[in-house]
């Protein structure tokens, strides 16, 4: 399958956020609190919205007649492009508010820039899109404070699911042909780029935190935005897009 | 950062959100949180999220010194029959308006 540059790109994007969503989805009636499972919710439905906005313009840029839900629920597992680190299971509530720190840290810089794109859906969405992920970054961060600088066992926990997500940061910042000729063009953002900022943001919430920055990646990092996947994306795209394919066509 | 709690309950928070510019800031609910920081974050999440308000303000409800219903004909009643202190006996000009 060979798809224009662009296509994948806004695949990539969207692909990181829908996965993200739906592991957030799935702490809805799960989280410590009421409160929280609507926060969660929220914040999933956050990065629907803006999935469904890259899949839709995927679909329209690569001009097969691939619609937002076909690329969504009939992709197979080697065809979603997104990072490791969305579709990591959720374990306990610090892996995943883990997650959320070091996700919407990079993403929020990844959008900031992005909204300076040459490409008017790209830069659209970004410069919406910016906003949300400000409080996503920020509901995580709370958290993060919280559990690491709370009571030992917090702290240990905290700890631990940084640990557990720390491999899956590498990945992130990688970049390659694909990305690169966008860059050039003044469409994509260098993702490369973003570590220096991703860093800086990131080391000062773990020392507010009294956390310790972990080490350690995986080798080779990567392979998501080339459709290699972890083993649990499987599991979530068979809880996904199960129904869809049961029912083909199915709304209500 | 000892003002972070550590209960295994979190306390109980009312909130009020000022739904425009200009108008008063009105109590909708209630929620828990384990903070005030984190209280304004949940309240954001369950009481604005359909464009509800502008601001928002978070009150633990501990803090809320409330009238007794045992005490409610002494704190209430002595006020139903003094009709004097409307302002209904004022003849009022037709010239004014918007009154």
């Amino acid at each position: 399958m060979t798809m224009p540059a662009l296509a994948t790109y806004a695949l990539r994007l969207g692909d990181d956020a829908l996965v993200l969503s739906h592991r957030l989805g799935e702490w809805v009636t799960n989280a410590p609190q009421l409160e929280e499972d609507v926060a969660l919710a929220n914040i999933g439905l956050d990065l629907l919205g803006q999935a469904r906005t890259l899949l839709s313009y995927a679909g329209e840029v690569e001009a097969a007649g691939r619609t937002e839900d076909d690329l969504a629920y009939l992709r197979d597992e080697r065809e979603f492009l997104n990072v490791h680190l969305v579709e990591r299971p959720n374990e306990d509530f610090a892996v995943s508010m883990a997650r959320q720190l070091l996700f919407s840290t990079y993403q929020l810089a990844l959008y900031e820039r992005l909204q300076d794109s040459a490409d008017p859906t790209l830069s659209g969405m970004a410069a919406k899109a910016v906003k949300e992920v400000d409080y996503h970054r920020d509901h995580a961060t709370q958290w993060v404070l919280r559990l690491g600088d709370g009571t030992d066992e917090s702290h240990r926990r905290m700890q631990a699911g940084l640990a557990r997500l720390w491999p899956y940061v590498d990945e992130l910042f990688g970049t390659d042909d694909v990305e690169q000729s966008l860059v050039a063009d003044g469409i994509a953002v260098d993702a490369s780029a973003l570590r220096a900022g991703w860093d800086g943001y990131v080391d000062g919430v773990l020392a507010e935190a009294t956390l310790t920055r972990p080490e350690g990646t995986r080798t080779p990092p990567g392979g998501g935005r080339r459709g290699i996947h972890t083993e649990p994306m499987g599991f979530l795209l068979a809880e996904m897009q199960h129904l869809h394919r049961a029912h083909p066509g199915a709304s209500w | 950062m000892s003002d972070r709690t550590t209960e295994r309950d979190w306390p109980l928070w009312e909130v009020f959100v000022r739904s425009r510019r200009g108008l008063n800031h009105q109590h909708v609910g209630s929620l828990h949180a384990p903070d005030a920081a984190m209280a304004l974050r949940n309240a954001r999440d369950v009481y604005t999220r359909r464009s509800e308000g502008v601001s928002l303000w978070v009150v633990p409800a501990a803090a809320i010194v409330a009238s007794s219903p045992d005490e409610k004909d002494s704190f209430f009643d002595p006020a139903a029959d003094k009709a004097y202190r409307h302002p209904t006996f004022y003849e009022i000009p037709a010239e004014v308006q918007h009154l």
